[in-house]
């Protein structure tokens, strides 16, 4: 019989096991700059508009690389600076889509767990619990927004990849920090509201009569 | 294998539920506000002293959401704390773990209640120990130190033990960048002492004091730079009874030495009162030793 300090810290690394495969890393030329999360199997992706909004670079620099190496070059289908959103869509199907979990009813002292590539490092994990969540968390500039917020530390990096409960479930897209110390994300509930209007505003534009050309299209190294 | 981290995750936000209508928004200053916990059905509330910074209009938010007034009962400046009786009955009170119970590495929660709703985050007890006295002078039962991240707002609340029960009230302004939890049986003192006189004892001698330079062959003697001037006795004072008069230099009290106003501050809390105790001088550039009796502060 294990002792629970042995099961809880397996526990957290089976919860890296289930999450990290949704987790794609979105560089910026050369540069790493953030984390993205496979949304859906067929390529939606989401993450921090502050990852993909880069004035230095444009669009077309973006590069998306999933856990098993591939890469794409993404097209952007929303950005919302304030939420600090933003939607792509990559040219892959059956993709390891993450679990949405529930923003709402998280609660203070519940464990959480951020993934990204913090200071490059993939698959950086790190743990804390819930503070608060809403628009009120500590002395943070009060906005119109809901915020996450955790006792966990985000990097550079982190930005844009998933926050999750003990069972894996995505519950906040990793922000900012709020002072030395409060990890802020985007509720998963603010999350999908944003994405819901995206893919429909996309999939609405598309002619469906006329066979859709690779959006993008995959980059092969020979 | 996700199991033991939902069971652990539920129960202690389970914890923070449980604890959520005893810990209240402690609103006396005017940047964010603090916390404090109930302490008794009645309205007694426990905080920090450091929040509470002004003493009219002071507001506690309650977890059911109510705003009532409340009023100081009184401070312990030396321990952090302060008391205060909110305008409220049928409160949750809380219940209370002693500091012996604990060992280094327990899982600890900090709660806090800087606006409507209920914070934590979580810790270990990272150090121990026994009786010590702060910086600013109050005598505590047991040395807590943990290594929760004390994020704003949080100073008045309390520490949970994994059993759902409160360790002590945690403070960042004790000692800087330490975060530190006044133990049960502290408070309990302090309570029980500031409902019944107001104020935490204090000692008293009768005399005004100015810091000042000592001489330098003084100072090998002595042992110490600076002392205290007395710049006035007042009659019948213990310090007058014990003959000290206009002029004289406190260097030491009780082996202690005085090289500040704040040292003898330290030196004259609550259980030196009716002490006898010797009062070492400068008088006429003689070192000179006087017994006296501290009085207690009115």
């Amino acid at each position: 019989m294990d002792s629970v300090l042995t099961q809880f810290s397996r526990g957290i690394a089976s919860v890296g096991e289930r999450v990290l495969p949704a987790v794609v890393q979105i560089r910026t030329g050369r540069a790493g700059a953030g984390a993205g999360i496979i949304w859906q199997s067929d390529g939606l992706l989401v993450t921090n508009a502050h990852v993909v909004n880069n004035r230095r670079v444009s669009q077309h620099a973006l590069t998306v690389q999933l856990a098993d190496g591939r890469e794409f070059t993404p097209r952007l289908l929303a950005v919302d600076s304030e939420a600090d959103l933003a939607v792509l869509r990559i040219d892959a199907h059956d993709l390891p889509a993450i679990e949405l979990g529930s923003s709402q009813q998280l609660k203070p002292g519940e464990l959480v767990f951020a993934f990204g590539f913090p200071w490059g490092v993939a698959g950086g994990a790190t743990a804390g619990v819930v503070i608060g969540v809403g628009a009120q968390v500590g002395d943070m500039v009060s906005t119109r927004n809901e915020w996450v917020a955790a006792s966990l530390h985000l990097r550079p990096g982190h930005s844009g990849g998933p926050m999750v409960d003990a069972q894996g479930r995505l519950i906040g897209i990793n922000t900012l920090m709020n002072g030395p110390d409060v990890g802020v994300a985007v509720p998963v509930d603010v999350a999908q509201r944003f994405v819901k209007e995206a893919y429909t505003k996309w999939q609405n534009a598309q002619p469906h009569s006329v066979p859709q050309p690779a959006a993008g299209g995959r980059i092969v190294h020979v | 294998m996700t199991e033991t981290l939902q069971t652990l995750s539920q129960s202690m936000a389970g914890l923070v539920e449980q604890s959520d209508p005893k810990v209240v928004r402690v609103d006396a200053r005017q940047r964010l506000p603090g916390s404090g916990v109930i302490w008794s059905a009645e309205g007694l509330i426990i905080t920090s002293h450091h929040v509470v910074e002004r003493e009219d209009q002071i507001q506690i938010g309650l977890a059911d959401g109510r705003t009532v007034s409340a009023t100081l009962v009184g401070r312990d400046p030396g321990a952090d704390l302060a008391v205060l009786r909110a305008d409220a009955t049928g409160l949750t009170a809380a219940t209370w773990a002693d500091a012996s119970e604990l060992r280094v590495g327990h899982l600890l929660l900090a709660l806090g209640r800087p606006g409507n709703r209920i914070q934590a985050t979580l810790g270990i007890a990272s150090a121990l120990g026994g009786q010590w006295r702060t910086p600013s002078g109050g005598e505590i039962d047991h040395y807590l130190q943990t290594d929760v991240v004390m994020y704003p707002g949080f100073s008045g609340g309390p520490l949970v033990t994994a059993d759902g029960r409160f360790a002590g009230i945690n403070t960042s302004a004790l000692m800087r960048g330490v975060s530190l939890a006044i133990p049960a049986a502290t408070i309990r003192k302090t309570v029980e002492t500031l409902v019944a006189h107001g104020h935490m004892p204090r000692g008293y001698l009768g005399i005004g004091i100015q810091p000042v330079r000592l001489a330098e062959t003084l100072q090998q003697t002595v042992g110490q730079e600076t002392g205290l001037i007395v710049m006035s006795v007042d009659s019948n004072s213990p310090a007058a009874q014990a003959g000290m008069v206009q002029g004289d230099v406190l260097v030491k009290l009780d082996g202690a030495p005085v090289r500040h106003v704040d040292e003898l501050q330290v030196l004259l809390s609550g259980e030196r009162v009716g002490k006898s105790v010797q009062a070492q001088v400068v008088r006429a550039g003689q070192l000179q030793s006087l017994g006296l009796t501290i009085g207690r502060a009115q």
